[in-house]
C-alpha cells in the first residue's frame, strides 16, 4: 500500500480571534492532483501556505515523507522547528502564487536559475539547460532575457510556474493560479497545468475558482466550508452524489 | 559694480577651497553610506538591544543639529574625555558622516520593508535561506529604491560641507569668508562665485540622480 507523502493531522489555524481551520485530516498520495475547493475565506489557501511554511499551524501536525514539519526533536522532547529543519523538508514542496510573485531585478531566465544554483548548488550550465528547456515547455522560450514588467500576466504565471518546477518538487502547490488574470489570458495557465497533471508524477493541490477545470483533472476535490473538509472524493463522486446542501449550492453558482 | 578684474582675482582664491569641499564630500559621503546600511541593517535585527542602540543613535544624531554636532566633536568631546578625533578635517568627515548616516539608515530600513512580502514568500517557496532572501531577492530591490534618496542626501553633504569652515577648515566658504573681511566691498562678487561654485559641484550629483530615479523605477515590486 502507497504511503502518503503529506499528512495532515487536526491541524487548526486562528489568525487572531478567528479559527480558520478547525482541525483538517488529509492525506495526500505521491502523484495525487487534488482540487481544492470552496467559498471565498473557507481558509482554503491557508491549508497550503501552512504546508509551503508560510504560515505555522495553531494545533496539529503536517507531516512530510514521515517527518513532522513544524515540530522536531531536541533532547527528546518535540519543539518547535527552526529554519534549518524547515529547510531540510520545504526542499520536496513547491508553490506558485496568485500573484506570480516573480523577481522583477532578474530576467526570466534568471529568475529559473537563482534557487537550483544557490539553494541547491547545482551546476550553472546544467540548470541553465534545464531552465531553457522548462521555459519553451510553457511557451516562453522567445523570452528568456526579457524582464518580468515586459510580460502579460499569462506569461508570467508561466514563468512563475517553470521557476517552481526547476527545482523538481515532490509535491506542487497552486493557490488560486489564475484569480489574477484577465479572464482571456486564464486559458493559457490552464493548458500548463492540465500538461504537468498529466505528465508529470508529482502531487499537485490546486487551490483553484475554475471549477470545471479542477473537476476535470483532479483525482480528489475537497470541499472546504467554514474552515472544515465538508466533503471529499472524486469530481464525480462530489458533484453528482454528495447531498451536502452548500456544497451544491456552491457548485451552482461556480460551474457555467 | 562687479568688475571683471575683481572676477578674475577673487576667482582663483576661492579654487583653493575645492580641494577641501570635495575631499570631505568625498569621504563623508563613504562614512555615511558605510552607517546607514550598518544602522539601517540593524533597526531590522531581531536583537532588542541591538535595535534599540541603534534606534538611540539615529534619533539623537537627527533630532540635533549638524554645526552642534560638529562643535561638541571639535571642542567638546576633546576638554571633556580627552580624545582627539584626529585633524579638523577627520572631525568634519566624521560629524557628517554620523550625522547623514542617521538620515539615510532610515532610507535603508524602509526600502527593506518596502520590498513586498510576496518576494519573502516566493524565496521562502524557492528554500532560499534567510541569508539567501536578503542577498538576492529583498537588498537588491530595496537597493534600487534607496538610490534616488541617497543621490538627495548626497546634494545636502555636499552643502553641509561648508559648515567645516567653522572649525577652521580651508574649504571654499572659508577663503571666501578671508576675502570678504579683507575687503568688504567685494562681499557680493564673492559670495555669488561661492554659490556658484557649489552649484557647479551639484550638477553632477543632479545628473547621477536623474539616472538613479530611471533606474529604481525598474525592477522593484513594492507594496
Amino acid at each position: 500500500m502507497l504511503k502518503p507523502i503529506v499528512e495532515y493531522k487536526d491541524v487548526h489555524k486562528s489568525f487572531g480571534e478567528v479559527e480558520v481551520l478547525k482541525g483538517i485530516n488529509l492525506d495526500i498520495y505521491p502523484g495525487e492532483k487534488i482540487a481544492v475547493i470552496g467559498p471565498s475565506g473557507s481558509g482554503k489557501t491557508t491549508i497550503i501556505r501552512m504546508l509551503m511554511t508560510l504560515e505555522e499551524p495553531t494545533s496539529g501536525d503536517i507531516y512530510v515523507d514521515g517527518k513532522n514539519l513544524w515540530k522536531m526533536e531536541k533532547n527528546g522532547e518535540m519543539v518547535r522547528a527552526n529554519e534549518k529543519h524547515l529547510r531540510e523538508i520545504r526542499s520536496d514542496i513547491g508553490m506558485v502564487f496568485q500573484h506570480f510573485n516573480l523577481f522583477p531585478h532578474m530576467t526570466i531566465l534568471e529568475n529559473c536559475m537563482t534557487a537550483p544554483i544557490h539553494v541547491k548548488k547545482e551546476d550553472k550550465e546544467e540548470v541553465r539547460e534545464r531552465s531553457i528547456h522548462m521555459l519553451e515547455r510553457v511557451g516562453l522560450g522567445d523570452k528568456l532575457n526579457n524582464y518580468p514588467s515586459q510580460l502579460s500576466g499569462g506569461q508570467k504565471q508561466r514563468v512563475a510556474m517553470a521557476r517552481a518546477l526547476v527545482m523538481r518538487p515532490k509535491i506542487m502547490l497552486f493557490d488560486e493560479v489564475t484569480s489574477a488574470l484577465d479572464p482571456e489570458l486564464v486559458g493559457e495557465v490552464l493548458e500548463v497545468i492540465r500538461d504537468l497533471a498529466k505528465h508529470e508524477d508529482m502531487a499537485m493541490v490546486l487551490v483553484t475558482h475554475e471549477m470545471d477545470f479542477a473537476l476535470d483533472i483532479a483525482d480528489k476535490v475537497l470541499f472546504l466550508d467554514k474552515g472544515i473538509i465538508a466533503e471529499q472524493g472524486t469530481a464525480r463522486e462530489v458533484i453528482e452524489q454528495s447531498d451536502n446542501a452548500r456544497l451544491q449550492e456552491f457548485l451552482r453558482r461556480f460551474r457555467k | 559694480m562687479i568688475k571683471i578684474n575683481a572676477l578674475i582675482e577673487v576667482f582663483p582664491q576661492l579654487a583653493r577651497g575645492l580641494g577641501i569641499t570635495v575631499s570631505v564630500l568625498i569621504a563623508a559621503a563613504i562614512f555615511s553610506y558605510i552607517m546607514a546600511f550598518a544602522a539601517g541593517l540593524c533597526r531590522l535585527s531581531k536583537n532588542v538591544f541591538i535595535r534599540k542602540a541603534t534606534s538611540v543613535y539615529v534619533e539623537i544624531f537627527r533630532g540635533t543639529s549638524l554645526i552642534v554636532q560638529l562643535f561638541w566633536l571639535y571642542y567638546a568631546i576633546p576638554m571633556l574625555f580627552g580624545i582627539q578625533l584626529g585633524s579638523n578635517w577627520w572631525t568634519g568627515v566624521i560629524a557628517i558622516g554620523l550625522n547623514y548616516g542617521a538620515y539615510m539608515s532610515e532610507v535603508v530600513r524602509g526600502s527593506i520593508l518596502s520590498v513586498a512580502k510576496g518576494q519573502t514568500e516566493a524565496a521562502i517557496a524557492l528554500n532560499m535561506s534567510p541569508f539567501q532572501r536578503m542577498r538576492l531577492v529583498i537588498f537588491p530591490q530595496a537597493l534600487r529604491m534607496m538610490l534616488p534618496e541617497f543621490s538627495n542626501y548626497t546634494i545636502q553633504m555636499l552643502k553641509a560641507t561648508s559648515l567645516v569652515s567653522l572649525i577652521g577648515m580651508t574649504d571654499i566658504l572659508y577663503y571666501g569668508d578671508i576675502i570678504r573681511s579683507a575687503n568688504l566691498s567685494q562681499a557680493p562678487i564673492v559670495y555669488v562665485l561661492v554659490l556658484i561654485f557649489y552649484f557647479l559641484l551639484a550638477l553632477p550629483l543632479i545628473f547621477l540622480q536623474r539616472k538613479a530615479e530611471e533606474i529604481s523605477k525598474k525592477g522593484v515590486a513594492s507594496q
